[in-house]
């Protein structure tokens, strides 16, 4: 992270007529490939921070920089058309297909037809959309959550370095939201854009975002960090006040069952005699165990106290598994499953359902204690 | 191309259906009006005069002038004004014209056309100008209103990609704004069609003169068969302006 690739310096917006700055002498850098969400109540001046960037509000005072360039002073439309801009109403041209939409940027720019179209295609398809059956469709026959999925294509379609979004998954139910800003993560993951996003929604920044800048009135930055540091240790009072008092919790998005050490639970592979069974409960320290079928996938919960109770076969004693968990999922799913579980403890298994170990409250626990604690050292 | 999304014609409105076939039914009850008045009540030969074909034929075209000099006039001053107002920083001009226009169309179009006489004088001329005063106001307000109800996040979206503001209006604002802006027009060209009768006032020619005949020589079907031809006239303009409305319709919409 060396230079910028955006830069705002000493910038202010006071509009006439008011004494307070919407936006009031606010320096903020962006680094190139980076999620930089700003978050902040409503009214704090992130939107107008936003559209100070690519000049749709132009500036009372203070310089903008883009890749070490002064764009200040030069034409705004030529700046707007480096940059992708995605906002929560969409605003799809209503007379223009789906294809046209995408188009708009390459069509100033003044690609030749073929490239357009085979752009579009191309981005269609990056949305998860059948360029086949989408392209010649106009935006009022789709749904809320295909019409952004064409709003961030439009976005993309001449390749800017920097994408600028508005609260784009504002005004989205929330199943697909969940789902937009996964295949979001996974697209940036490719596309390595250096975006900033504006967002009203502390979880959605801490989901999102590489760093996130939290926003007190007149786009004062409160705070400005990852958000493992943020929320292990909130600069002030205000910003511990709009992280909520979830933050823990929060936290556990961030961090995946990966990260913890697995705790290691003896498995009894089938079949398995009663007696071999009972030596190795003894054994266990947890006195549990997990029963694994042939292919090494998890049954059910064996413990001491359950093969003694009953006299039924080994696969019949003890308490069915019903959820797993994997490496890749978060922490906070963690949790869920084991406060369903019945011993405390969750199976995690590989992707083809194979058995690698569990994970129990307690190794959440250390980790939430010693991880945070020691990443939040100054 | 795919066979996605249902056929337009299917979501047409009762109304808009109805809209390219009312006109025309109208306008042939209104022919066999006028052809039942000229075969079945008592002609002379003044009324003969009075209709005479050659005669009729050059009203006709008068009117047809008439009405269409005065509309293109209205669509060429309305529109622009129509985005000029609506651009930033003119509020309080819009409201003014939109008021003073209404006043204009409060006082009766004859007071109009004489109003423009005692400064213009006679001829074609003056009526035209009269009847594009008369007319102006539902062209402006529906440029207007056609503007501001394009919705604001599609402009925004349109900056913020990298129009420039001409590109914005042409591109984006205008073309959404057509189907309001053409309702206005053809609001327009009916009203200058239906008074364009009244040219004759001021020596302007038109169907108005056979009107005026037979009220001055009291021969009832001159009168009918006049006022009938204006009726029709003014129809078949709605109906072209009715077809253009729906061709010139932004697909998508």
């Amino acid at each position: 992270m060396s230079t910028p690739l955006i830069r705002l310096e000493n910038v202010t917006k006071t509009y006439p007529g008011t004494e307070a700055p919407a936006v009031g002498n606010l320096t903020m850098d962006v680094y190139e490939g980076e999620v930089l969400v700003l978050v902040g109540p409503s009214g704090c001046g992130k939107s107008t921070t936003l559209r100070l960037i690519n000049r749709l509000i132009e500036p009372s005072s203070g310089r903008i920089y883009l890749h070490g360039e002064d764009v200040t002073d030069i034409d705004a439309s030529e700046l707007r058309r480096k940059m992708g801009y995605v906002i929560q109403q969409v605003g799809l041209f209503p007379h223009r297909t789906i294809a046209e939409n995408i188009a708009t940027v390459p069509k100033l720019l003044g690609w030749d037809k073929a490239r357009i179209a085979d752009r579009v295609d191309e981005l269609l398809e990056l949305v998860s959309m059948d360029p086949k059956s989408y392209r010649d469709r106009y935006p009022k026959e789709l749904s809320g959550g295909q019409a952004q999925r064409v709003g961030v294509a439009r976005a993309l379609a001449a390749d800017p370095d920097v994408l600028l979004m508005d609260e784009p998954f504002g005004a989205i139910d929330p199943i697909t939201r969940d789902r937009l800003q996964n295949e979001f993560l996974r697209l940036q993951q490719d596309l390595k854009k250096t975006i900033v996003f504006v967002t009203h929604d502390i979880d959605e920044a801490i989901k999102m975002g590489n760093r996130i800048a939290i926003l007190r009135e007149a786009s004062e930055i409160a705070q400005i960090d990852t958000p493992e540091f943020i929320l292990s240790d909130p600069a002030d009072e205000f910003v511990e006040n709009f992280l909520g008092s979830g933050a823990i919790l929060k936290g556990l998005t961030l961090k995946k069952v990966r990260d913890i050490d697995l705790h290691d639970i003896p498995a009894l592979e089938m079949p398995v005699m009663r007696d071999e069974a009972l030596k190795v409960l003894e054994q266990s320290p947890e006195k549990t165990a997990v029963l694994l079928d042939k292919d090494h996938k998890p049954l059910r919960w064996i413990s001491e106290a359950s093969l003694n109770r009953t006299s039924q076969p080994i696969e019949k004693s003890g308490k069915p598994i019903t959820v797993d968990l994997q490496p890749e999922d978060t922490l906070q799913d963690a949790l869920g499953v084991m406060l369903q579980s019945s011993v405390g403890m969750a199976v995690v298994v590989d992707r083809k359902g194979k058995y690698l170990g569990c994970c129990s409250i307690e190794s959440l626990a250390s980790l939430i204690i010693g991880g945070y604690g020691a990443q939040g050292a100054v | 191309m795919t066979v996605i999304g249902p056929p337009i014609a299917q979501r047409q409105t009762l109304a808009e259906r109805l809209d390219l076939i009312v006109t025309p039914i109208f306008a042939v009850i209104l022919g066999i009006v006028g052809g039942a008045v000229w075969l079945y009540s008592d002609i002379d030969d003044t009324t003969r005069a009075i209709l005479a074909p050659e005669k009729l034929y050059t009203q006709l075209i008068e009117t047809i002038i008439l009405g269409f000099a005065s509309s293109v006039l209205v669509i060429l001053v309305a529109i622009p004004i129509g985005i000029a107002v609506t651009r930033r920083g003119l509020p309080r001009l819009k409201n003014f014209l939109v008021d003073t226009l209404g006043l204009a169309q409060a006082l009766p179009a004859y007071g109009l056309i004489v109003l423009f006489f005692s400064w213009l004088g006679t001829g074609m001329f003056t009526v035209i100008v009269a009847l594009a005063t008369f007319s102006l106001l539902p062209v402006l307000r529906n440029t207007i209103v056609g503007l501001e109800q394009v919705d604001q996040a599609v402009i925004e979206a349109g900056r913020g990609m990298g129009y420039t503001k001409r590109q914005v209006l042409f591109q984006i604002e205008l073309p959404l704004a057509v189907p309001v802006i053409i309702a206005g027009i053809r609001t327009a060209i009916v009203i200058n069609i239906g008074m364009a009768a009244l040219a004759f006032l001021v020596g302007g020619g038109g169907l108005g003169e056979t009107i005026n005949s037979g009220l001055k020589l009291d021969r009832n079907p001159a009168i009918l068969i006049g006022a009938v031809l204006v009726a029709i006239l003014a129809l078949i303009f709605d109906f072209i302006t009715a077809v253009a409305q729906r061709y010139l319709k932004p697909k998508g919409m």
